[in-house]
Order: C-alpha cells, then sequence, then structure tokens
C-alpha cells in the first residue's frame, strides 16, 4: 500500500495531509515551521502525520511539496553573485531593460531603478553573433572568451547565465559557451537562455534566465537537502515540487529551473482552492487569499486556473508561466492613512509587516491598519486568539484608528468601517484584473476565501462583486498541503513555431504536436507514471500576423485532422471578439506549439462532519457588539469545531477558529455543507444559472479529482528550441 | 458653430452630498478603468509604435468634459465648440487636425478618438484616447517630413467626423483615410483597438453609476476635481513665487539650416492663481517644428510636473485649471498659425519639460531636477526588399533621464510615461536590418551629486537598400546641470559607409540613402547632473566605473581618482577635489555647457562636424503676430 504526502510551509505553521493512495483515506497534521531551515519542520510533521495514521514512513512514496524559498530569495536580495554572458554589443541588456519608466506622466521624477540581478561588472561580451533566422553571422570567439572567463572567476560569482542575442532561433553558441565555462568555472552552475525560456525577445529571455541563476544555488541546496532527509526516513521516495503553474517539477527539474517555482507557494492555495470548491460542486470562482501585507487573488474558469506567461516577484517580471495570481498590497497590516493635502482616505501599500505589527497586538504598533479597523468593528472578537494565543488589545486599536477618524472628521466607528470598504475596494481591483478585465462576468462565479483574513472581508468582497457564495473553507492552512498533495504530475514541451497559415498545413502541424506530445510522454514515464495513464492535451499560441499578443487555445488532434487549420481559426477569431470586441481582415499566425501531459488523479477521502439541524445554536459561544453597514449590531459568535453539517447561521455572525474568523453580514446568511464549508448568500438569493452549484459531486467528499488543466503556456523549456 | 448634444432623458443630474470614501471608491474605480483602457490598447494595437512602444494617452472625463482621469488633459469643450452637428448616443468620433482641437493633439500622426458615454439616454461621461499612427501618407514614409512648410504636406489629417454614427461604423469615411495610408492595416489595427479601449472605458464609467446612481457619480467626480483643486491651490502657494521667475531654452535648429529656436517663459503667482507668458518666444518656424500647444495641455504638464516633484499622492485631473493661466502669443512657435507645418514638433513639446523644470526649480532649488531627455526621437527606415516586399521602420529613441534630488537619473530610459522600447530580435526578424550595439554610452549622463542618465548607443547594420529619416535634438545646445551639476552629452548620427567612409549626418533629416552594409550609430543624448559632482559620494563612482558607466578618466569630472581597477585613490581624491572646487568657485544654479549662443556656434564645426545653423528666417505672418502679442 502506498502513500503521498502534501506539505506546505507557511510563514508560521508548516501544514501536511497524507494520502492513502489505493482507498483515498486522509490524515493532517500542522506543526511549527522552522524557519531556518525548512526541511526540519517538514520532518517533523512528518513523523506526526504517519504516527497518526499508524504507518512507517517508509510508506510514503510521493512527497508533494509547495515552497517558498525561490520567492522569498528574490524577495530578500539573497541571490547568488551572477555572472551574465551576452552577445557584443549587448553588455547592459539588464541595466537599460525595456527603457520603461513607471508613475504615469512625470514619473521619472522619483522613480531609481533598482540594480539588475547580475551586475554589470560581472558580465561579459562574447564575440559571436547569430541572425534571427538562425544563422551564424559570425562564429564565436573562443580564446577571448576564457579569458573573460577567467576574469568573471576572480570576481567570485556563483552562477553563470549565458544569454546570446537570437539564441532561441540557434542555441549552437550557447551550448558551446556553456561547455568552455564548465571547463573553466568548474563547480559553478550555468543556465543558458536557449534552455530556460527559448522566445524571441532578449531582455525578458535574459532577465529570466538570470532571475534562474540567481535563487539557483538556495533551491538546490534545500531541495538536496530535503531529499536527502526524506530518504534516510523512507527509502524511494520521490520528491516533486509544486511550480507556479500549479503542475508538479521533479525534484532535478526545480533544481535545474528554479525560475518556475517563483509562486510555487501561492500555486498550492490556488490548487487548494480549486479542490474544495469542485468538491462543493463550484467549478467557476475567485480565490482571495488575504495575507498580513497582501492579498494573492485568482480566477478560475471550469474547474482550471488561468494561466499566465509571465510571474512577478517583487519589482522583477519573468518569462515563466504561473497561475494568473494578482497581488495587491492589501492585507491585515495594511496601514490606513490620510494625506494632508487630499484628505482622501487611503489604505496601503505601507504595511506594518509582522513586527511591529497592527496597533491590537499590542506590539508597540501605533499606525491604524486593517486589522484594527476589524477590530473596532467588533469582527474579530476580544474572545478571539490569532493563531490560538494572540490576544487582541481594542482599547489599542481604537486609540489608532481614531487618527484616521480625526483627520477625515469621522467618528471611531465609521473610520473603521471605511478602512474596511476602502481594503475591500482595493482587493476588488484585483479581483477585476482577473475577471472582468479578462472578459469574465464575476457574477458567474463563486468566491473563495482562504488566508487569516480571508473570511473576514469574503462577504463584503461577493457583495462588491455579484459572486455568490462566499465559500469559506474549514482550515485554510490545510487547504494548500491539500492543492498540494492533489496535484498531478503533469510535464509539457512546446516549441516556437513562427508560421502564417498560408506558409504551414494542418498535416505538419499535427506532426509537430504529435512528437511534442511523445516528448513530454516520455519525461513522464521516467518519473514511474504509466503512459496508459497519461492525459495529453495540446495547446497552440496564435495572433494576427504582425500582432503582438498571442492567444492560447487548445487544440483537439481529431478536430485538426477533420477541419485542417480552420479547426485553430475558427475559435481564434471567436476568441479575439469575445476579449476585444473586434476581429480583423488578417491572416492568422501561429506562434508556439505546446503538447502538456499529466498522470492520473488520485482519489480523495476527506473526512465527512456531521450531520446536524437547520439550527446552528449548540454551537454559539457568544455576542459580540459590531458595526456593520453603518449601523450597531449585536452578532452572534460561533464556534466552528461545533458546527455541524446543515446548520444555517443568519447574519450578522461571527465563526471563529483557531486560524480565521468568518464575517456573515446582516441580510446574509451561511450554511454548512458535508466537508464543513460555510457558503454565505444573501438572504433571498436567486442563483443565476451559470454559478448555481451544479453536478454536485454524488458524494460530496468523494470525488476524482480530474488532473488539472490543459491551460499552461510553457514553462520549462524543454522544447527544441526553434524548428 | 457648436455641437449639438441629443440626450432623450433632459432630467438634469443632481449634486448630492457624496460620503468621501464613496468619493475614494469611485476614484480608484475610475483610475482602473484608465488602466484598462492602456492594457485593452496594447494588447491589439498593430503598430510596434503603440504596442510595444506604448505612444499613446488615454482619458477619462466628466459630462462637462473635464478630465477626471488620465493623461492629457482635456480638450472636449473646445472640440464641441468647433463642431458643427449632434453628439448622439453610439457616435464615436475621430479627428487628427491639430487646428480643430485647439493643439489638443499636435500632429496629424496622432489619432485622436472621443466617445461620448450614455446611460438612460443621458450623457454621463467621455472617454477619449489618442495614438501615434506611424504613417498617414503625405511625402515621405513616416509622415514626418522635416522640410515641409505646410501642414497639406504631412499627410491626411481628419477634421473631426463621425466614425460611429449610433453604434455603426462610417465605413467608407474609414475607407477614405486608410486609403491614404501607407501601412493601412496598421493603422485599421490601432484604430479598432483605440474603440474598444474606449468602449472599455463607458462600460466601466456604465457600471459604477449604475451601482451609485447616476447623481452619485456626477457629483464624485465633481467632488475628485474639486479636490485635486484644493490641493493644487496649497502647492502653488506653497511652491510658486510672487516674483517673477523667467527661463528659456532652445530647439536646435529646425532641419533646414536655421537654429537655435528660442522657447521663452515667465511664471509668477498673483493671489493663488499661477501664470505662465511665453512670450519672448521665437515666432512660428517656416518648417515643421512648430508645437501647437494647447493652453490646458501645459496646465496638466506644469501640474504633473508639480505634483511628481512636491506630492505624487495627489490624484492628478482637470480641477485645477483655473489656478493657472497660459499665455501664448498666437504666431510663436508653440501658436503657430494655420497651415503652418507641423509634424516635427516633437522637440518643442519636449523642451516644455525642461522649460518647467527650469522655471520650478528656480523657486525651490532643492527640489530642482536636471534637464533630460527632454525629447522622443525617431529613426525610420524604408524600402523595398529584393523580394519586392515594401518595408517600413518607425522607431523613438531612449536616452538619459536627468539627474534629479531624489537620485540618478536611469540610463537609455524614456521620460515619457509607459514608453518601452522594440525588443532588438523583433526588429531584426521582421525588418531588414541588425542591432550590432545596444548600450548606454558611457560619460554621457552629466556628473552630479545625482549622475543624469547616459545616453543610448543603438547602432544600426542595414541589410537593404533603403532611406532612412532623423528626428533628433540637442546636438547643439546641452542638457544642462543644476546645483553643480554638468551638463549630460549632446546627441550624434554617425553613418559608416561599407567603404569605410564616415559620415556626421544631421539630427534632423530625410531621405538619406543607405545601401546594404551601411552602419548608422544613432547616438542620443544624456541627462544632466544635479548637484555638486565634488560631493557624489566617491563609492557611487567607483562602482559606476567598475560597471562600465563612467570611464576611469571620466571620474575626475567628480573629482575622483582611480587606479585601473576601479579602486578609489582617497587621498588624490581629496586633493584633486580641493583643488576642483578652488578653480570652480560657487557652484552654478544652472550650467548650460555655453557662454552665449555665439560662443556655441563658434565651436560647432569643430565640435560636432556640423556648420552652425544659421539665424532663423520667420514669415512675415508669424512675425507681425508674435511681435504685436509681445
Amino acid at each position: 500500500m502506498s502513500y503521498r504526502l502534501g506539505v506546505d510551509v507557511g510563514g508560521t505553521f508548516t501544514d501536511l495531509l497524507l494520502v492513502n493512495e489505493a482507498t483515498g483515506q486522509t490524515w493532517t497534521a500542522k506543526v511549527p515551521s522552522t524557519p531556518a531551515d525548512q526541511s526540519v519542520g517538514v520532518l517533523n510533521g512528518l513523523a506526526r502525520v504517519c504516527e497518526r495514521a499508524g504507518i512507517t514512513a517508509d510508506k510514503i512514496e510521493h512527497v508533494m511539496h509547495g515552497t517558498t524559498v525561490a520567492t522569498n530569495t528574490v524577495l530578500t536580495g539573497t541571490g547568488a553573485r551572477c555572472g551574465l554572458v551576452t552577445t557584443k554589443g549587448y553588455r547592459q541588456v539588464l541595466q537599460i531593460a525595456r527603457s520603461f519608466v513607471p508613475g504615469g506622466l512625470g514619473g521619472w521624477v522619483i522613480y531609481n531603478k533598482s540594480l539588475p540581478m547580475a551586475p554589470l561588472s560581472c558580465t561579459i561580451e562574447a564575440d559571436e553573433r547569430v541572425g534571427a533566422k538562425g544563422d551564424v553571422v559570425r562564429p564565436l570567439d573562443e580564446a577571448q572568451l576564457r579569458v573573460q572567463l577567467r576574469s568573471l572567476k576572480a570576481r567570485k560569482i556563483e552562477a553563470l547565465t549565458v544569454s546570446l542575442i537570437n539564441a532561441y532561433a540557434n542555441d549552437q553558441h550557447e551550448k558551446r559557451i556553456k561547455a568552455i565555462a564548465t571547463e573553466e568555472l568548474p563547480g559553478i552552475p550555468v543556465s543558458l537562455s536557449s534552455e530556460v525560456v527559448p522566445e524571441m525577445q532578449e531582455y525578458e529571455r535574459t532577465v529570466t534566465t538570470v532571475a534562474n541563476s540567481y535563487v539557483r544555488p538556495r533551491v538546490q541546496k534545500y531541495v538536496k537537502n530535503l531529499q536527502s532527509k526524506l530518504e534516510q526516513k523512507t527509502k524511494n521516495v520521490k520528491l516533486h515540487i509544486l511550480r507556479s503553474d500549479g503542475g508538479l517539477a521533479s525534484a532535478k527539474s526545480s533544481e535545474e529551473y528554479p525560475v518556475n517555482l517563483l509562486m510555487s507557494g501561492p500555486a498550492g492555495g490556488v490548487t487548494g482552492a480549486l479542490w474544495v470548491a469542485v468538491q462543493a460542486g463550484f467549478p467557476n470562482l475567485l480565490t482571495v487569499d488575504v495575507g498580513g501585507t497582501s492579498t494573492d487573488v485568482a480566477l478560475i474558469m471550469k474547474g482550471e486556473p488561468r494561466l499566465r506567461r509571465e510571474t512577478t516577484i517583487g519589482d522583477v517580471t519573468v518569462r515563466a508561466s504561473s497561475v494568473d495570481i494578482r497581488t495587491v498590497g492589501a492585507g491585515g497590516g495594511s496601514i490606513a492613512h490620510v494625506p494632508q493635502l487630499t484628505k482622501a482616505l487611503r489604505v496601503g501599500p505601507q504595511s506594518a509587516g509582522a513586527d511591529p505589527g497592527p496597533a491590537a497586538y499590542g506590539r508597540g504598533g501605533t499606525e491604524p491598519t486593517v486589522t484594527d479597523a476589524n477590530v473596532v468593528l467588533g469582527y474579530l472578537p476580544e474572545m478571539q486568539r490569532l493563531g490560538g494565543e494572540m490576544e487582541l488589545n481594542r482599547t489599542l486599536a481604537q486609540s489608532a484608528v481614531k487618527k484616521v477618524g480625526d483627520a477625515l472628521g469621522k467618528n471611531v466607528k465609521d473610520a473603521a468601517l471605511g478602512i474596511y470598504d476602502i481594503v475591500n475596494e482595493n482587493m476588488v481591483g484585483a479581483l477585476r484584473l482577473v475577471s472582468v478585465e479578462q472578459g469574465h462576468d464575476p457574477r458567474d462565479y463563486a468566491l473563495i476565501a482562504f488566508g487569516g483574513a480571508g473570511p473576514l472581508h469574503a462577504n463584503a468582497l461577493s457583495r462588491l462583486l455579484g459572486s455568490w457564495p462566499s465559500i469559506i473553507p474549514p482550515g485554510p492552512g490545510v487547504l494548500c498541503a491539500l492543492g498540494d498533495a492533489t496535484t498531478a504530475v503533469r510535464d509539457e514541451s512546446a516549441r516556437t513555431f513562427i508560421r502564417k497559415f498560408s506558409d504551414t498545413s494542418a498535416g505538419e502541424v499535427y506532426k509537430i504536436l504529435s512528437a511534442l506530445a511523445d516528448d513530454a510522454a516520455g519525461a513522464l514515464e521516467r518519473e514511474k507514471v504509466a503512459r496508459a495513464q497519461m492525459r495529453i492535451g495540446y495547446q497552440v499560441d496564435v495572433r494576427y500576423h504582425g500582432q503582438g499578443l498571442q492567444l492560447t487555445l487548445s487544440v483537439d488532434l481529431n478536430e485538426l485532422a477533420k477541419h485542417g487549420l480552420a479547426a485553430i481559426s475558427a475559435p481564434f477569431e471567436a476568441e479575439h471578439k469575445r476579449l476585444f470586441t473586434f476581429a480583423l481582415p488578417l491572416e492568422h499566425e501561429l506562434v508556439n506549439l505546446r503538447a502538456i501531459v499529466q498522470g492520473a488523479g488520485i482519489t480523495i477521502d476527506r473526512p465527512l462532519l456531521a450531520k446536524g439541524g437547520a439550527d446552528p445554536k449548540a454551537a454559539a459561544v457568544g455576542k459580540q457588539k459590531t458595526y456593520m453597514d453603518g449601523k450597531d449590531c449585536t452578532a452572534v459568535v460561533y464556534d466552528r469545531a461545533r458546527l455541524r453539517a446543515g446548520n444555517r447561521i443568519a447574519g450578522p455572525a461571527i465563526v471563529m477558529e483557531m486560524d480565521s474568523t468568518t464575517v456573515i453580514l446582516p441580510r446574509h446568511h451561511g450554511t454548512v455543507d458535508k466537508a464543513g464549508n460555510i457558503l454565505i448568500y444573501p438572504d433571498g438569493y436567486k442563483a443565476k444559472s451559470a454559478a448555481k452549484p451544479k453536478a454536485r459531486a454524488k458524494a460530496a467528499t468523494k470525488t476524482k479529482v480530474t488532473p488539472k488543466s490543459e491551460p499552461a503556456p510553457k514553462t520549462k523549456a524543454r522544447s527544441k528550441g526553434r524548428k | 458653430m457648436s455641437a449639438k448634444i441629443i440626450q432623450r432623458n433632459s432630467k438634469k443630474m443632481k449634486k448630492v452630498k457624496v460620503d468621501s470614501v464613496t468619493i475614494d471608491i469611485i476614484e480608484s474605480a475610475l483610475r482602473s478603468a484608465r488602466y484598462e483602457m492602456d492594457t485593452v490598447l496594447f494588447r491589439t494595437a498593430m503598430s510596434p509604435g503603440i504596442r510595444e512602444q506604448h505612444d499613446e494617452f488615454p482619458m477619462i472625463a466628466n459630462l462637462e468634459g473635464k478630465m477626471v482621469v488620465g493623461q492629457f488633459g482635456s480638450f472636449i469643450n473646445s472640440f464641441i465648440a468647433g463642431y458643427d452637428g449632434t453628439i448622439e448616443e453610439g457616435d464615436i468620433f475621430m479627428t487628427s487636425d491639430p487646428y480643430s482641437v485647439a493643439g489638443a493633439v499636435s500632429h496629424a500622426n496622432d489619432w485622436l478618438l472621443l466617445m461620448p458615454i450614455y446611460k438612460g439616454e443621458r450623457l454621463i461621461a467621455w472617454s477619449a484616447m489618442f495614438g501615434h499612427m506611424t504613417d498617414i501618407g503625405g511625402k515621405v514614409p513616416g509622415s514626418l517630413p522635416t522640410d515641409a512648410r505646410q501642414i497639406y504636406e504631412e499627410g491626411i489629417c481628419v477634421p473631426p467626423v463621425k466614425m460611429y454614427k449610433g453604434g455603426v461604423l462610417q465605413e467608407d469615411v474609414l475607407k477614405v483615410i486608410l486609403h491614404n495610408c501607407r501601412l493601412p492595416m496598421w493603422n485599421l489595427s490601432d484604430f479598432n483597438a483605440i474603440v474598444a479601449a474606449l468602449r472599455t472605458a463607458a462600460i466601466r464609467c456604465i457600471e459604477l453609476s449604475t451601482r451609485f446612481g447616476d447623481d452619485v457619480f456626477y457629483s464624485a467626480m465633481a467632488a475628485m476635481l474639486e479636490r485635486n483643486k484644493r490641493a493644487m491651490r496649497e502647492l502653488i502657494l506653497r511652491t510658486v513665487p510672487e516674483k517673477k521667475q523667467y527661463f528659456e531654452d532652445y530647439v536646435c535648429d529646425d532641419g533646414m539650416g536655421m537654429g537655435p529656436y528660442k522657447i521663452a517663459c515667465t511664471m509668477w503667482r498673483e493671489g493663488e492663481k499661477c501664470i505662465f507668458d511665453f512670450t519672448g518666444t521665437d515666432p512660428q518656424s517656416i518648417g515643421a517644428i512648430n508645437f501647437l500647444l494647447n493652453d490646458e495641455m501645459f496646465k496638466m504638464f506644469a501640474g504633473v510636473y508639480m505634483i511628481m516633484v512636491f506630492d505624487p499622492q495627489i490624484l492628478f485631473n482637470d480641477g485645477f485649471y483655473d489656478l493657472m493661466d497660459v499665455r501664448i502669443p498666437s504666431g510663436t512657435l508653440l501658436k503657430p498659425l494655420k497651415p503652418a507645418a507641423l509634424s516635427c514638433r516633437t522637440h518643442a513639446l519636449g523642451r516644455i519639460f525642461d522649460i518647467l523644470g527650469g522655471l520650478l526649480g528656480q523657486g525651490n532649488p532643492a527640489f530642482m531636477c536636471a534637464a533630460g531627455f527632454s525629447d522622443s526621437p525617431h529613426i525610420m527606415y524604408s524600402g523595398y526588399r529584393s523580394t519586392g516586399e515594401w518595408y517600413q521602420l518607425f522607431q523613438i529613441g531612449f536616452g538619459g533621464i536627468p539627474g534629479k534630488p531624489f537620485g540618478d537619473g536611469p540610463d537609455g530610459h524614456s521620460l515619457w510615461p509607459s514608453f518601452t522600447n522594440v525588443p532588438n530580435e523583433f526588429l531584426e526578424s521582421y525588418f531588414p536590418l541588425r542591432i550590432e550595439t545596444y548600450e548606454t554610452i558611457a560619460d554621457s549622463g552629466g556628473a552630479g551629486k545625482n549622475r543624469g542618465g547616459n545616453a543610448l548607443r543603438v547602432s544600426y547594420r542595414f541589410l537593404e537598400p533603403g532611406e532612412i529619416s532623423i528626428h533628433d535634438d540637442r546636438w547643439l545646445t546641452y542638457p544642462w546641470g543644476v546645483n553643480g551639476g554638468l551638463p549630460g552629452a549632446r546627441g550624434r548620427k554617425l553613418l559608416v559607409r561599407t567603404d569605410g567612409t564616415r559620415e556626421n549626418i544631421p539630427a534632423k533629416c530625410d531621405r538619406i540613402k543607405v545601401e546594404a552594409g551601411d552602419l548608422l550609430h544613432f547616438d542620443t543624448w544624456g541627462g544632466g547632473g544635479c548637484g555638486d559632482p565634488l560631493e557624489r559620494e566617491t563609492g557611487k563612482v567607483a562602482f559606476d566605473v567598475d560597471a562600465g558607466l563612467v570611464t576611469v578618466d571620466g571620474a575626475r569630472r567628480y573629482g575622483v581618482v582611480l587606479d585601473s581597477n576601479a579602486v578609489v585613490d582617497e587621498q588624490a581624491t581629496t586633493r584633486l577635489r580641493a583643488q576642483m572646487a578652488g578653480v570652480r568657485g560657487a557652484v552654478k544654479l544652472f550650467d548650460r555647457g555655453f557662454e552665449s549662443i555665439e560662443e556655441l556656434k563658434s565651436r560647432c564645426l569643430a565640435e560636432t562636424s556640423l556648420p552652425a545653423p544659421v539665424q532663423p528666417q520667420f514669415t512675415r505672418r508669424g512675425r507681425a503676430k508674435a511681435g504685436k502679442a509681445a
């Protein structure tokens, strides 16, 4: 009997979910995180969860893990000292970047650019040149390169990137430089742009490959360390790391292409939310993860998270696919202020962080934060202990919020409500980016909120967007581990193939896609996935000839064989019209071709919540004075652990659990489903057909998880580069 | 003549009291809508100029035509005044005629589209956007002929017309326009993209108005304008002295051998009002460098600049326009009379920002930025490939951002909002050329406590015979430094023929023939330095030298002595700095890099290999008008 383990390492807790692959039975554990060496916490948790399941660790065959190591390396600027080799004439490619100055007209006055991840002093030029069609214009001067590489050695670089002009069209010089660098700089990992992201656009390709080099030594060390520690417990374990795009990478590929892990952590949250929501019967949803300093949002349509072709961390944007997660600087710690000149109430992006944190934490913070507003409003009751231990000081919260009230000429409660409303609006702004801006009507989506503060704002956000129900899953931490554990092994193979439709044929496209699928399937076989279990999807990126955007479309090979390239043209025109309101009388052009292969999913059996009646009063633990919608009202406070399936909680109400607090507003109600989710609706709500829970799985708790997605533009570039 | 706005619902909007948080919410929603307009445009436009370089400006205005969020100040009232016809639901208007909209667009390449937004058969707002078309026909590819003397030589110029009537595209009109352009598919696609952006804004406004109610939406926009006015009043009172401040700067030449042209402005405050008077500016040029400067647009420039320098938190809109009075004598370079040619207005437009910096800075030297990359130089390259296919490149150049009180100017960047460069790999795959060098030029940024950004060198190897056009400036005058900062380096264009012949070509030229294998070094200019270079931390100078952005010799401008490994010799540095400070004396508020125009011209040939421009000849008309107003 074999088991798989999902692991999520958060700032405070490490959550684990163990699954018996044959029966689907699950066990969970929560242990403190160990930030100095995260693997310690993981191993502690592993021991705990095995003990609960009554198994020995060697029964675990797969460990699936979302990690924030790559993210934190970028955010804290603690990556490797990177050397860079460019084509002669392009040494300053990162210095110049795209020449963009943010901030609108006059934005340059206050813009100070951050330094590139590969310092100019460690950047050298190779005398060589490849043309746009892949032709070698000037051969590589190897002797001169060796001299230059030695100078980098003296600069004590820890990782090397090679990114040459037009290398996406011909990788021969990059490959040769890697071979030479291995001789001249033994032990220094080398990343090639033609391997990491073989696509046109020299700046994007370079910055992505440099980011890969930058996080590589740390990720490598972490993964190796974790792998070897796991192997001491369980011999045949395979470690998989969750990629930014929600797929899984092998430990080896994570070490080579860590740039694909920059959003690994948040992607786990989205995949977990997806699992919960699909199980509850809501395949269309908006996910909202509210943390201390920021909120991450994403959109899932028909059970597939939207992906985008780039990942942004801090002020670095790289070309690596990721779940389309947008982040706004709005979280529990966001500070409210009123600028002198405009007298407008602003919330964030400045944050009180973890230290000193909100005033209510009593750690010396005096600035009014969103958490303080929630305390003043009574949404975070004084009896709540955040994370099980932290006490909230209402008096301190009030005096902090009063500052904003005084500046606005409002009383403390109205000022707090103003802060709550504005921060909700900021979150809605991010939700619009992933929904309406992409042509999706939020009223067709349910909203799922997690993260410590998500459930405080969920009801209000749903009301602003018309996204019903608000789904509040139990135990927000385990959600990510669940996402990790339920992710299917997945690989893809892609190739840039820029052709006008008149210059290619359905037959040619068919042939390339099939070859790409074979290639990706081979990679999965090496991960011990049987070919019979694999699901294969095909995608093409298409645009009008001359256009900059490309739309990613799924292709059915049978349709392609039957209808020729019209099987691509027709949906492209339709999608272009849907997104942009017009089509053009212009020829279509293929850009990239891609095959995505994934292993079978697993069946998970989560414990059911005991059934109870509609009346939740057995779970009521007290009353709380609150201020909702501009009125004083008394909310009943419930203990989530005592709620039973079928309970109907009338707003105003507050539901407490160890790591989150749920607010249900007046004229709304929450019902508890079999899995323990709270589904919040306005009273008298009539579902639009699209948002109705449909195809509710027969046993809501025993659901075959279909492996995620055909989505996903390419990530790792196993691509063959050019044709 | 004035447009008639048709509204079937005649109920007037009511001013209601709006809670300040609601105003904030509507403000953020409108701001998001304005960015959404950009996103929609960039994704669907086709010309690299809009798609990659983002040469476009969006706006949302209230029903009275005042810009509430956006980038270019509202022209809607002058449009309504000048349009003879009805404005109805579903209409979308277009114009590219600067003279019909008082300069809201300033050359015919900019296509301006305007859409009234209706809800419940009432006008509730306007959306507008303009973008630069790569080509609109006319005598040269790119439609910016340096030698044009009348606007009629500069391609098709569209007066305000209805492109959509009640939601229906007027296809015949569009057909006529596109027929006059060399790359009609780009124009068509960009046109559609702008329409899509306008409609996006309309949908957002209607949603907001539905959510909060028409009266609240209307009143909130009014409150946003009022809020901005209040903030700007404070800012003006605090930063604009009553004493007159005067500043002048130059456009180096007109592409016809005459120059420089002077732009002069005096600024002062009377009560809460800030006055800008351009008396003293040269008369209009007989060529194409005239810049029809819209008063409101100038107010926006001035307002934005003040906000950025003094308090970037302020939301920018039209609310403060009553607090500024702009006086531009007609018949001058900044208010030329029709049919003066306008296509090459980019230099004077950019220079306005240097003027603003110079004016506002004098009263607040601690906040003063140097002169920078106040232009968007262009290169055009076109011809037929050996296959017989027409190619036509239009590209915008980048340069040194000025040194500023808040830090160094970035190297090879853009002063314009949201502009980005076109990836060289993209250029190489779509045009017959190779970019052999793409780097910033060491030492081209002016030395200062905060360094000016370096200029950019782009070396184009042409692979097919063709013709090039160049539009650039600051090859004669320098981007000045402030508070002791030195000027940045000037621009230069060097053409190296296959036989090795080297030719410095003028900053403004058309129809320069190139052969396959010719190499053009297009060097833009650097940003001026800000603050005393002798006070720059030696570590920062050493860092720049190590990075190759400043040379060991160039470091001596900072009084910093380094060895060849970029290690600072502290003792020698202290000595050199003391010596330089003694020779120099007190720092200059402005360092223009020349004593007088005559002195500058006298060394022009020797320094640039180009003859000095001669004193401009003005048209009788322009001279008479300008003289009278002055």
